[in-house]
Parts: structure tokens; C-alpha cells; sequence
């Protein structure tokens, strides 16, 4: 369902799982619920909120993307529950200079090149963090 | 019947151009071969670990070319990928297949050519050990993992990040005296006296992951013989024994949450290690633990059950896992200071530790070891393997 996460991405939305048993969600989708396994999901629309857990600034970068360096890569805890991986939306200088961790973020995708070992041939869709406020 | 290892062999760890993956596992291979001082023909299959040689060599399908280049045509070989746990999973999987009593004598090992492959395929090999849809859409590197692991540590246990840089410093210095010392280390005669300002002002890799707080790129083979205790008693008086095993696995790093600082799949693993041994952390008298970065031996420590959460970085920095301290990790320099050749390490984490329990590690000896313990790590908390070893 990856490529109807990104598409969806790209369209603002940011789609997700919520389980029918255990009522959380899951985001990315994934074929099981993230916390109990069960079957029974349902696809959902998420708030695309959440706040910054952990990032790095990554300056030495594979094959492939070695043109977007330095570049911010970041976990953020969406307001639903699950965290996601994407990118911080911000200058590098400033990622190293303050501590970006608990700020509040808000969700949205880029395209970027693809890569020969990448699964989407066409395109990369990258999720970014828009620092809020 | 028990399971021991009964031979061990590694190449020199570096850079190897002039040799093929199939080359490095059978230069290891013959040395374990002789260090067990058995024939070729006692050896009934292949368990051959390696992660990207279709990325570093344009190879796949290995297992039959080992077979084939060390003379054992026709048996059954097996190639293993788990990552850097590679050969630690194939080693398993080899102690499963004898103690079933399937084979009396197997072949376990692995090699890998990730410094010759150069930096930007290397980065990008290592990096199809992490979630190859949305991980790698943000171009997630190996650095950069165990980078989002260290800011969290640092915010989830309320230490300032520089005095967590400064304390992870230690891992890369004790690891790289201890490589210096060991002459089949990457690292051999090199960085035996680094400071802490050295880790933290070499270069910015994925911050905060300096260079000195990362393993090397590294090209190298491992291999060890494993029998059953019948035939290893024949063959030789007094072997190490495997004690325990334990595996278990684990998803994308965000799938973790908030447990990516606590390893679960390796809490796991170790407890079920502990478990078949009928021992405890108390027990090990040094271990050889994953350590892909500074951060890294410290989280591997906590999980494994030796320190509890948030406090291996204290240990670490006061000398509790240096040589001559309460639980010495990585007497042989480790990942950061042997190198890590991907497919290779697991099984030379195996070397160091029969070799320690031997008493034959003469340049950085462990005093009085009987129990060793083996921790290796592959992605992101994907793939987890321990083994605990010991001698009567």
C-alpha cells in the first residue's frame, strides 16, 4: 500500500490504520495492527500533527543521494500514536545549533529523484516535517 | 549432546582487493580447518554468511563457489544473510543442525568486501539493512540510525548530549586500543592512544556521529568448525562448548517507537541465551558486543541484561568494560577497532571468544575467562544473535 501512502502524501493526506480491536493506529499502513497484531484495520485519515522525538543531520550520504546532503532526517510521535520517518523541513545549521527535540510539527511530501535501487522507479516521495509556530 | 566449536580461523581485516569473497572465506576457512586439525572430508556442509556481495562484487549464490573453491564439492552449502548478523544467524543455524544430530562436523563463516566496494556503495549497501520503502525515502544511513538513537538516549535519560558524546568517546578509544594491539585488526599498530577530543572533533558523519564514533568500512573473512561432542573429543581433548543460543527479530526502526534506545528483539535473544545456558548475566566473564558505533555497545549492553537502562554510558566511561575492569567488552577492539567485513563478523566474534577461552589471545588476554558471551546486531534492531560459550 506504499505507493497509495505517498500518493496520498503528496495530496496532503496522511494515511494510516486503525485497528477495529485494540483501537490504535498504525502509520505507514502495514498488513497488521502496529501494537496487537489483529487483522481488522480500517484505513484512516490522520491528523498529520505531531511532535519531533530524535533527528540527525546526515552529511555523508549512499549512492544516490549524495546531492541532498547535508539533509535532516527526523522521527516525529504523531498526535495518534505512531512514530514516522521523514525529514525535518529546516536548515541543518539550525538542526545543530538548537535542540529541535518536542517541537511541533505538521506533515507534508516532496518529490525527489528516485534511485536505481529504490522500489519506486519513477519518483521518490519524501515525508517532511514543517516546523509549526 | 553438547556442541562445541572445534576450530577457528579469520583473515586480517583491512583492505583486500586482490581477493575475492570466495578467496577470503577460504583462507579463513583452511586456517580453521588446521587450527581444528581435522581432514576436509570430516566436513559434512557449508553455513556461509554474507550480506551485499550483488551490491560490493556483482555475486550472488555464493554458497556453492565456497563449497566448491575449498575442495568439498557436492555437499550442501548455504548462504545466510541477516545483515551484520549474517554469521551469527548461519553459525545458529549450524549449532541446530548438530546438536538435531543431522551432521557430526560443519563449516561456519562468512566474508564481505565493503572497503574495496569505496564509500558511496559501501554507505548505500549498508543502508539496504534499513526499511527500503519509507526509511530509505528519507535516506536513512546506518549512521544515521544509531544517530537518532544516540539524541534519544541522550533526551529520554535527561543527559546533556554533550557529556553522552563525551561518554560514548570512551567506547571508540578502548575499542581502538584493544584493536592496535590485535594483529588481525583493520586498526593494527593504528589510533592505540586516542583521546576523547579526538572522537569528538573528527569529522561530522550524521551528527552526533562523529567518524571515531563509527566502525570502519571493512574487507575480511572469519570461519569456525562446529562438531558434535563425540567428534569433537576425538579430535581434540578439551573444546569450548556452545552453552546457549538465542535469536529474535524485529521491524522498521519508527516501528519501534519509543523502545529504539532498548533493543527489545535483543533483550530477547540474550534472555533466551540465558536461558539454555541455565546462567546469568553475572555468570560472563567478557563479552564481544556489536559495536556498529559508540552508542551502539552501550545499548547493546543495557538489552543484553549487564547494566540496566541509561547507565552503560556511566560504566563505560569509568573503565567498568575495559580489559582489566568488571566485565570486559570487546578485548579484540571490536567493530570500531577490528573492522566490521559485514558477513564476517559474527563468526569472528566466535574466533576471539574460543580464542580467549583458550587462553591463546596473548596480546589483550582476558584473565581466567570461562564464559564468553557474543552479541551481533543486524539493521535496525532487525536481526539479533547471541551466543554464549564456555569451557569445562
Amino acid at each position: 500500500m506504499f505507493m497509495e501512502f505517498f500518493n496520498s502524501l503528496l495530496e496532503g493526506k496522511l494515511l494510516g490504520m486503525k485497528c477495529k480491536d485494540c483501537g490504535s493506529y498504525t502509520c505507514p499502513p502495514k498488513h497488521t495492527c502496529n501494537s496487537c497484531s489483529s487483522r481488522n484495520l480500517e484505513k484512516t485519515i490522520l491528523s498529520g500533527k505531531g511532535t519531533v522525538k530524535t533527528y540527525t543531520v546526515t552529511y555523508v550520504a549512499p549512492m544516490g543521494y549524495e546531492k541532498e546532503v547535508p539533509y535532516v532526517v527526523a522521527l516525529v510521535e504523531l498526535d495518534e500514536g505512531p512514530w514516522i520517518i521523514g525529514r525535518l523541513d529546516v536548515d541543518p545549521k539550525i538542526a545543530e545549533e538548537n535542540d529541535l527535540t518536542d517541537k511541533r510539527v505538521s506533515i507534508f511530501a516532496k518529490e525527489m529523484p528516485s534511485e536505481m535501487f529504490y522500489p519506486m522507479k519513477e519518483k521518490r516521495i519524501v515525508p517532511y516535517f514543517r516546523i509549526e509556530g | 549432546m553438547r556442541v562445541a566449536v572445534i576450530g577457528v580461523g579469520m583473515t586480517k581485516f583491512g583492505k583486500h582487493p586482490d581477493k575475492s569473497l570466495v578467496d577470503l572465506f577460504a583462507d579463513a576457512f583452511f586456517e580453521a580447518l588446521e587450527d581444528a586439525n581435522i581432514e576436509l572430508k570430516n566436513v559434512e556442509a557449508i553455513y556461509f554468511g554474507n550480506f551485499v556481495g550483488e551490491m560490493t562484487d556483482g555475486s550472488a549464490n555464493l554458497s556453492g563457489f565456497v563449497a566448491d573453491e575449498v575442495g568439498l564439492k557436492n555437499i550442501p552449502a548455504i548462504r545466510y544473510e541477516g545483515a551484520c548478523a549474517s554469521s551469527s544467524v548461519a553459525f545458529r543455524e549450524a549449532v541446530r543442525a548438530v546438536k538435531a544430530g543431522y551432521y557430526n562436523c560443519v563449516a561456519v563463516g562468512g566474508a564481505e568486501k565493503l572497503l574495496s566496494a569505496g564509500t558511496a556503495i559501501g554507505t548505500r549497501a549498508l543502508a539496504t539493512a534499513v526499511d527500503g520503502v519509507y526509511e530509505m525515502a528519507a535516506g536513512l544511513t546506518f549512521p544515521g540510525v544509531f544517530a537518532l538513537a544516540a539524541r534519544y538516549y541522550a533526551k529520554k535519560y535527561e543527559i546533556p548530549l554533550q557529556k553522552l558524546r563525551e561518554m560514548m568517546a570512551h567506547v571508540s578509544v578502548k575499542n581502538h586500543k584493544y584493536g592496535a594491539v590485535n594483529p588481525k585488526a583493520q586498526f593494527y599498530g593504528k589510533y592505540g592512544d586516542l583521546k576523547v577530543e579526538d572522537v569528538l572533533n573528527s569529522r561530522m558523519i550524521c551528527s552526533p556521529l562523529t567518524l571515531l564514533d563509527c566502525c570502519p568500512m571493512t574487507d575480511g573473512g572469519s570461519a569456525v568448525i562446529v562438531a558434535n561432542e563425540k567428534f569433537a573429543k576425538e579430535v581434540c581433548g578439551d573444546p569450548v562448548y556452545v552453552l546457549g543460543t538465542g535469536q529474535a527479530s524485529g521491524g522498521s526502526l519508527f516501528r519501534q517507537g519509543e523502545d529504539i534506545i532498548k533493543a527489545i528483539p535483543r533483550k530477547i535473544a540474550a534472555e533466551m541465551a540465558f536461558r539454555e545456558a541455565k546462567i546469568t548475566p553475572k555468570d560472563v566473564d567478557f563479552v564481544e558486543v556489536h559495536d556498529c558505533f559508540t552508542i551502539a555497545e552501550i545499548i547493546a549492553l543495557e538489552a543484553m541484561g549487564f547494566f540496566e537502562y541509561g547507565t552503560a554510558c556511566y560504566a563505560t566511561a569509568e573503565g567498568v568494560t575495559s580489559i582489566d575492569g568488571d566485565l570486559p567488552v570487546n578485548p579484540d577492539g571490536g567493530l570500531i577497532g577490528k573492522g566490521h567485513p559485514v558477513g564476517a563478523t559474527g563468526t569472528s566474534q566466535i574466533y576471539t571468544a574460543v580464542k580467549q577461552l583458550r587462553n591463546e589471545f596473548k596480546w589483550n588476554q582476558v584473565k581466567d575467562a570461562r564464559i564468553a558471551m557474543t552479541d551481533t546486531l543486524g539493521g535496525d534492531f532487525g536481526t539479533l544473535v547471541n551466543i554464549i560459550l564456555g569451557v569445562d
